[in-house]
């Protein structure tokens, strides 16, 4: 947010281009349609004043002349089907107008949207590390729909209003200077009282926003603790302290409206003072007989005193003008705030995606003698295609052997969170993480997948260095069960399948039973086919775990990390689900974190590690031979019995 | 629904009819003052042999002025009286639904999420206050402005007035159509739209797993298609209301066509008795008609679509809590005793199954009390409902000898203290969160408790020291920090009978067994009661309850319940099984907390 703020007023003239430019990029024919439509409406809505002085002007003659209607009808019907054919065309346009514009708008839209999620869906995992979920949310609501309010209102309606007002600018100035000016000084006036008015509203809008953000913390704590609140007959003191935030809220949202809803009366009844200083001075003029000014007077020589006609066309212009004045600056607002909505949802389109320089691909393989070739069919068997600098192509079968060594690591410059870590891991190894939150144990998980890239040191799989392989390969190698599971909207089957999109149902049931989730899945209103909403809001946090363990078992690979993923199973239920565990485990290289010391008893080695660095490593009955840190851990309760 | 709502008018009623008031006083100056501009104008365009009649031009121009500051201020004031009424109409439904959810039992707040409540009590408010705003000015001013003007018409313009009668019905029915047509497209298709950005929030947060099964562009393709359906549905809803403006404007035009050609023609016919100025002003009128019919049909929609929210606030302010004090309550609870006798209980009324089922227990005042059993056993339950935050279906439950739904609410609530499983600090300092538990505790007090707790130390260890600020939901402390904050809250309160309901999960094995030892010399006489997974935190408690499916499996000491009780042996050897002789009992939870806890 704080990156949009600095060189405002620069970006924002070009956001604005950009987004003109992408809108004639998507609609080409359309957009050019739609523009000149609405120029020639603006003109044709801002000429009748002039049609009906002149068809008054001929009834004013026929009146003088005491002739009727048979003298002069037919020049009256003349100006008359003019008019109305200026009419039809008006209305044709704005209708056809409308109906593009709907279309644009939403295309557009769609298309920003779908822009934006491809993007995002680019983006290194370090973006949404280190962006709040809300403030990337709000690009897809609040700024999607300044986006949507500035392209089908705001514009539109300010070239339109910006075109009347320069028509009849033009208008009054062909007519007579003097009344000009008056009308340009109320014009001023006018602006100036909008922007007292208006920045008062505006600045108690904001308030008011501030004020509403502010209460919705406050009731969305109290609501969370509600069941505290009752515990501890808080109750009173819970309301005292809402009516204060409350009273707050309400005298900025009064004084908001306040000024909101006097902007109307205020402007519309300037109109009118306006009006009648026109016809006082107009009159005056006509009185005295004041030689008029004006660009018309080259042309047409009875311009050269006020007449009556003249003034009474002019009292309609007026109107006109300040009413298109009054939305000029009531679009300019929503204009600005679209442009910044706009150059945020740029800056989101313009991040940097994930760079991704490798060449070696995981490929389906068959092994014939010893010999190891690529083929088409799904095999079972994976192996690593290297194509080397001499044109010749390697095939290395994938095993799952992973070796880091010599690690180093840091988030932020400066703050080194690994530092000179070397593991290895052979093939079917189970390799657990033990140390306290913040000791590096996750981080960890994080460089072998590249969800980060490591700042010195090297990641060998299967022998290949990790930075040479495609990261989309890699990480289809590596299964991952995390703490926080997330599910998505969609049946328990859909989530089960995410880990291997083809995977028939019968597939997806082994593995869920090869979880132990089937149990649970089976007892479900729906079975397999049961909803999950809101990250599977209706499982239990345990429930869940196993559904993602489910889903990490469909995918198969050869390589899995499970990173605290039996953290909110209770220890009963574990007991059960750890013969899944087990024969999920059997055969793969495992990445463990686990805080619950059981479930990482019966790792092939266990790594401690303490600020970044392992401190011991080995077998359980060895790191409780060694009477160490892990020791201290593992036994923490028995000193103190 | 609407006389619900309106009793929380209330100190604003004043306000709520002066709006109206003046709107009408504003409708009819400005309805008037197309009128005088046209005696203003016909004082300027006089027949030639005439002079121009400046003397009165002065007057209906000093008229007119005056009329628009009339008009000005009574347009202000009905503005300033609309949005104090609407800003405090919505403050007091927010107050008045705020009040009521403090008045819920535990019942009541299961019913609700909390999200629902808050939108309930914002953006549903804020939508009321709008609706409210638009009823009590735009709603008067149409309709007003449209008998007025149409009345104005007819004076001015005599059978001309006509025209607009014919136009207004097919106009009015025509913009009612196209609602009607949008309404429900917008409906569905709003839906639509929140689950298309609920799917990108499901997305962003579940990113790491999107990146790790590699399914960016799966994502893509299924976010595309429901990007397109959006889009399809909003074109066509967009396309009717599209609609609109042409409608307006064809009508419109055909009024000003119609008036200029007739009027020309009336001017004429009745030579100079209808000015051609009235004629022009007819057009103004004609203009103020359409406009107010089109903004009475924006009104409409407004408050079509606040009916919703309406409805939603209305569903919490009826809401009865179904746990209050009884008359004549007891103000004292005597002792720490507890007797469930022949419980029952069941989450609601319709529930099938019974969560609590023929529960009879008796506890002494004093005793220690281990409960354990797996999850949804109803270990929560069986304590919820002896500080009567639910109340027993079958059967009674008594504290101190009697009845709990004898006493007072808050006496008995502030004796039975209750550490809550889902337990939350507030935004304010560690020493006003604890305050919590005894408005007027002492710091003395407050340090005896926490370091009872175990919680004395990390606090002190803190810059700050009591007086930190503790962030929004407790983010900035530890789970075990929090733990024992919460258990220092509740010892606070001095209580007769002191629940842990599995509070000390987060905090590791040591530490958990000093507050016990804590417990165990400094409360002698508060009957204790700890719900744990662990059972370590149960061993040494008088008696252990064992539960299991909503019912008591067995209850006994450590001893007499390991070997012998399945459950209890099975729980217990899944914690302690050893690959080593050297710690059979060993079982180090947590090391998240364990020892590290000040980080």
């Amino acid at each position: 947010m704080n990156n949009n703020r600095a060189p405002r007023k620069k970006v924002q003239k070009g956001v604005l281009g950009r987004t003109i430019k992408a809108l004639f990029k998507a609609y080409p024919k359309m957009m050019t349609l739609t523009l000149i439509f609405i120029v020639v409406n603006a003109v044709i809505s801002s000429i009748p004043s002039i049609f009906m002085e002149k068809i008054f002007s001929v009834v004013g003659y026929a009146l003088k002349e005491s002739a009727d209607w048979t003298k002069y009808g037919g020049e009256i019907i003349k100006d008359m089907l003019i008019l109305i054919g200026l009419y039809v065309i008006s209305l044709v346009m704005g209708a056809v107008d409308k109906q593009m514009m709907a279309i644009i708008t939403q295309g557009f839209l769609k298309k920003m949207r779908c822009q934006m999620f491809d993007g995002m869906q680019n983006l290194p995992i370090k973006y949404f590390d280190t962006n709040s979920h809300g403030d990337i949310m709000s690009y897809y609501t609040n700024d999607i729909d300044a986006l949507r309010q500035m392209i089908s209102q705001s514009l539109p309606q300010l070239l339109t209003s910006g075109i009347m007002v320069l028509t009849l600018f033009i208008i009054m100035i062909w007519y007579s200077l003097w009344l000009t000016a008056i009308v340009l000084v109320g014009v001023i006036f006018i602006t100036i009282v909008t922007k007292i008015v208006g920045g008062g509203a505006g600045k108690y809008f904001r308030g008011q926003q501030r004020a509403v953000g502010k209460t919705e913390g406050f009731i969305e704590e109290m609501m969370n603790g509600q069941k505290v609140v009752k515990v501890f007959c808080h109750e009173n003191a819970a309301k005292a302290d809402f009516d204060k935030v409350n009273e707050y809220l309400f005298d900025q949202s009064n004084r908001a409206n306040r000024y909101a809803n006097m902007l109307m009366p205020i402007l519309g009844n300037i109109g009118h003072l306006m009006y009648v200083i026109v016809a006082l001075v107009g009159g005056a003029f006509i009185l005295g007989s004041v030689s008029n000014v004006s660009l018309g007077l080259a042309f047409a020589p009875d311009l050269a005193v006020i007449s009556v006609a003249l003034v009474v066309a002019f009292l309609q212009m007026t109107r006109q003008f300040c009413n298109n004045i009054n939305q000029v600056s009531n679009q300019l607002n929503s204009v600005v705030m679209g442009i910044a909505g706009a150059a945020r949802l740029f800056s989101l389109i313009d991040q940097k995606p994930e760079v991704d320089d490798g060449y070696v691909t995981l490929v389906n393989a068959k092994e014939e003698n010893g010999v190891i070739t690529e083929c088409e069919e799904r095999t079972g068997l994976w192996a690593w295609k290297h194509p080397h600098g001499d044109g010749t192509v390697t095939y290395t079968k994938l095993c799952g052997d992973v070796v880091l060594s010599e690690v180093d690591f840091e988030y932020e410059q400066g703050k080194p969170v690994l530092q000179d870590v070397s593991i290895y891991a052979k093939p079917g190894q189970k390799v657990a993480f033990v140390g306290a939150t913040g000791a590096g144990k996750t981080t960890i998980t994080n460089l072998i997948n590249r969800f980060y890239d490591i700042a010195d040191g090297k990641i060998r799989y299967d022998g290949i260095n990790i930075n040479k392989i495609k990261k989309a390969d890699l990480r289809r190698s590596l299964g991952i069960v995390l703490q926080d599971t997330n599910l998505f909207t969609g049946t328990v089957m859909d989530n089960i399948r995410y880990g291997k999109l083809d995977a028939t149902d019968d597939e997806c049931i082994a593995a869920a039973k090869l979880a132990g989730a089937d149990d649970f899945i089976t007892r479900l209103p729906d079975g397999y086919n049961t909803m999950l909403t809101s990250n599977g809001a209706n499982l239990s946090q345990g429930q869940r775990q196993l559904v993602s363990i489910a889903r990490a078992a469909v995918a198969d690979p050869p390589v899995m990390i499970l990173d605290e993923a039996t953290s909110s199973i209770d220890t009963r239920t574990e007991a059960i689900v750890s013969r899944g565990m087990d024969a999920l485990m059997h055969g793969r290289t495992v990445f463990v974190i686990a805080h619950r010391l059981s479930t990482v008893k019966n790792s092939d080695v266990i790594i401690v590690l303490d600020h970044g660095r392992i401190i011991e490593r080995g077998s359980h009955e060895k790191l409780i031979e060694q009477k160490g840190q892990y020791y201290q851990l593992y036994t923490g309760m028995f000193e103190m019995e | 629904m609407i006389k619900l709502l309106s009793k929380s008018i209330r100190e604003y009623k004043a306000s709520s009819i002066l709006s109206p008031i003046f709107v009408s006083l504003e409708v009819v100056l400005e309805c008037l003052m197309p009128f005088v501009i046209s005696l203003l104008v016909n004082a300027i365009d006089v027949p030639v042999d005439e002079q121009i009649r400046m003397n009165e031009v002065w007057m209906y121009g000093g008229i007119l002025v005056a009329m628009a500051f009339v008009s000005l201020a009574c347009g202000a004031l009905a503005g300033m009286f609309c949005a104090k009424a609407a800003a405090g109409f919505a403050k007091n439904l927010r107050k008045d639904l705020y009040y009521k959810v403090q008045d819920f039992s535990f019942e009541n707040i299961d019913k609700y999420s909390t999200p629902s409540l808050v939108t309930r009590m914002t953006t549903d408010v804020t939508n009321v206050q709008f609706a409210y705003m638009m009823i009590i000015r735009t709603a008067v001013r149409c309709p007003l402005m449209l008998i007025f003007s149409l009345a104005m018409t007819f004076i001015m313009g005599g059978n001309l007035g006509w025209i607009f009668v014919v136009v207004i019905p097919p106009l009015t029915a025509l913009l009612f159509l196209i609602m009607r047509k949008a309404m429900p497209i917008f409906d569905k298709v709003f839906k639509k739209y929140d689950n298309l950005n609920e799917s990108i929030q499901e997305n962003v947060r579940g990113m790491r797993v999107v990146k790790s099964f590699v399914r960016e562009d799966y994502e893509k393709k299924k976010f595309d298609k429901a990007a397109t359906d959006v889009q399809m549905d909003f074109t066509k809803a967009e396309r009717i209301l599209a609609w609109n403006n042409p409608i307006m404007q064809f009508f419109f035009y055909g009024v000003l066509s119609t008036v200029l050609f007739l009027g020309s023609y009336v001017v004429l016919k009745s030579a100079g008795a209808t000015t051609v100025t009235d004629v022009s002003q007819l057009v103004v009128y004609g203009m103020q008609i359409l406009m107010s019919l089109m903004m009475l049909s924006m009104v409409f929609v407004m408050i079509v679509i606040s009916v919703e929210s309406a409805r939603r606030i209305c569903e919490i302010l009826q809401e009865k809590s179904t746990i209050t004090s009884p008359e004549n309550a007891i103000t004292e609870v005597a002792d720490g005793s507890i007797d469930f006798d022949g419980v029952s209980f069941k989450y609601t009324a319709g529930a099938e199954r019974y969560a609590l089922e023929d529960i009879d227990l008796h506890i002494k005042t004093g005793e220690t009390i281990g409960i354990i059993g797996g999850t949804g056993s109803s270990k929560t339950t069986l304590v919820n409902l002896i500080s009567r935050l639910y109340d027993a279906t079958v059967g009674a439950v008594s504290v101190g000898g009697h009845d709990v739904r004898e006493y007072d609410l808050t006496v008995l609530r502030d004796s039975v203290s209750v550490v809550l499983q889902k337990n939350e600090l507030f935004t304010g300092t560690i020493k006003e969160n604890l305050r919590w538990g005894d408005p007027n505790a002492t710091d003395e007090q407050i340090v005896h408790a926490c370091k009872l707790a175990q919680a004395d130390e990390f606090i002190q260890g803190f810059p700050d020291g009591y007086d930190t600020h503790i962030e929004q939901g407790g983010t900035n402390v530890s789970g075990g920090q929090k733990q024992r904050l919460c258990i220092a809250r509740a010892l606070l309160k001095n209580p007769k009978v002191l629940v842990l309901d599995d509070s000390t999960s987060a905090v590791d094995t040591r530490t958990d067994a000093l507050i016990r030892k804590g417990f165990r010399e400094y409360l002698p006489q508060t009957t204790k009661i700890i719900i744990a997974q662990r059972t370590s935190s149960v061993e040494d408690a008088d008696r252990i309850i064992v539960m299991d499916g909503g019912k008591i499996n067995a209850v006994g000491t450590h001893k007499e319940l390991l070997g012998k009780n399945p459950i209890y042996t099975e729980v217990y050897t899944t914690q302690n099984s050893s690959a080593t002789e050297v710690v059979p009992t060993a079982e180090s939870d947590t090391l998240k907390d364990g020892g590290n806890d000040n980080e």
